[in-house]
């Protein structure tokens, strides 16, 4: 199980105002609690600056990796941007993300075959999120044979199977759960993951929600997973289910986290 | 008659379709006139979920359910309009801009256009700037309505706003959503900026009177 911590996100009003203001010292504090709390890389974005996301994710590449080792999700739509970011960092990063829409994985691959990173790939196309499973698995394939065509190791390659919010199609939950199943046991060797907590888009109590549904995912088979590694309750149950689904050698990392006092 | 709006207004807010399109049912077989139905019974009782969601005391799936008890009103006026020779105030195209996925808010903006009397063409969600560029060319709307909902597709209502009025340079164009300010329709030139469905019906009529 792979936690990417998703804080530093500039569509997070607070966590803006510290991005817009290049205040180092609050960014850094993010990227190493995450760390601290179990996450294996930090997923960075200032696509809400639109005009001055270029400027903004370069500095937050360079300033999150002043603090940690981890790798670096590099979030942008917009190619200028990535390429700016991957420019500066100093290890394989993961790009999130490309798509099955045409210009976009135009512009994207020749980024990852550049700076040879790891790709979140979107299971969407120039018609939109698809509307149903099978569609999303048809992508899915049609994704993949691309990449590994265009040169990219399968274990590079992290499936997004477009998460939509189930208060406005309460089937969605269900999409995606039965989307990641076939993935996982149609694409062996693919990671797979998703944006979570677009699940409880729009109602109350999201925490609980997008607790129950890492679970579900989890169980289904996705291995990769944007949260934030803050909420203590998230990570403890994950890591139970991690040790659930056979994950978890003789239940060692369980273990090892009950010891350190954070299973709660 | 006063007291048939307020429980047209209740059921909305109860989100009770059959009670909502017998209410409206009832109050057209009184003769109410057909724009106090649509503004006093249906408009003022989305308004009350409107305000309830904004302050969070409402959720989306509530407001979904709501707007739907609200259409199924809206399709018994409808035909009346049609029948009593009304003739439509105008044409009203309206799309949510390319990458951005929301339709609720733009789908009671809908609803309030067509109670007013116009005729609306919905281009949908995720709409690009050549299709909404094909869609003047071919329906010749007396105004245009771009909804972008987040401030990532903002910006593609600026290449839109540009391309039509490019092409069409009589084009009226009202913009609106969560994040977009009369500022940012000042400076992408749009017509008007509506901050929601009643106010961009207003702005409609003053551009169509102009």
């Amino acid at each position: 199980m792979l936690i990417i911590g998703e804080k530093i996100n500039s569509s997070i009003p607070s966590v803006a105002a510290a991005i817009g203001n290049m205040d180092r010292p609050t960014i850094q504090k993010l990227a190493l609690d995450q760390v601290k709390a179990g996450a294996g890389v930090i997923d960075v974005n200032a696509g809400a600056f639109l005009e001055r996301e270029v400027e903004l994710l370069t500095w937050l590449v360079k300033a999150v990796q002043e603090v940690t080792d981890v790798p670096l999700c590099i979030d942008s739509p917009s190619p200028a941007a990535l390429e700016a970011a991957l420019a500066v960092v100093n290890k394989k990063a993961i790009i999130n993300s490309i798509s099955a829409e045409k210009e976009r994985y135009s512009s994207v691959i020749p980024l990852i075959k550049q700076y040879k990173s790891s790709i979140i790939a979107l299971c969407m196309d120039d018609q939109g999120i698809p509307a149903t499973t099978e569609k999303r698995i048809e992508i899915a394939h049609s994704l993949t044979d691309h990449l590994l065509a265009d040169g990219v190791s399968l274990e590079d390659i992290y499936l997004d199977v477009m998460v939509q919010p189930i208060g406005t199609d309460n089937e969605s939950g269900r999409i995606a759960l039965d989307t990641v199943s076939a993935i996982r046991a149609e694409i062996p060797g693919v990671h797979i993951t998703c944006g979570l907590s677009n699940v409880s888009y729009g109602l109350p109590k999201r925490r609980l929600l997008n607790q129950a549904f890492a679970v579900a995912l989890a169980a289904c088979g996705m291995d990769v997973m944007f949260i934030d590694p803050l909420d203590e309750k998230m990570v403890a149950l994950l890591c139970a289910i991690n040790a659930l689904t056979g994950c978890d050698e003789y239940c060692c990392d369980y273990l090892t986290s009950y010891r350190a006092g954070t299973l709660v | 008659m006063e007291k048939l709006m307020e429980e047209i207004r209740v059921a909305i807010w109860d989100h009770d379709a059959k009670k909502v399109k017998e209410l409206v049912e009832r109050a057209v077989a009184e003769n109410v006139d057909i724009v106090t139905i649509v503004n006093e019974g249906l408009v003022s009782g989305m308004n009350r979920i409107g305000e309830k969601f904004k302050s969070n005391e409402v959720f989306i799936p509530e407001v979904l359910v709501s707007a739907r008890a609200m259409a199924a009103g809206m399709a018994v006026i409808k035909p009346m309009l049609v029948k009593a020779g009304i003739k439509e105030k105008g044409t009203f195209v309206i799309g949510t801009v390319k990458d951005d996925m929301h339709d609720i808010g733009k789908n009671l903006v809908i609803m309030m256009f067509e109670g007013a009397g116009y005729k609306v063409v919905d281009l949908g969600i995720n709409v690009s700037t050549e299709k909404f560029v094909q869609a003047v060319g071919e329906h010749n709307p007396d105004v245009i309505g771009l909804a972008a909902l987040l401030t990532t597709t903002m910006t593609n209502m600026k290449e839109t706003t540009a391309a039509i009025k490019a092409k069409y340079p009589d084009a009226k164009i009202i913009v609106g959503g969560a994040p977009v300010t009369q500022r940012f329709a000042d400076q992408i030139g749009a017509d008007a900026y509506a901050s929601d469905g009643a106010v961009a019906v207003e702005k409609a009529n003053l551009i169509i009177s102009a």
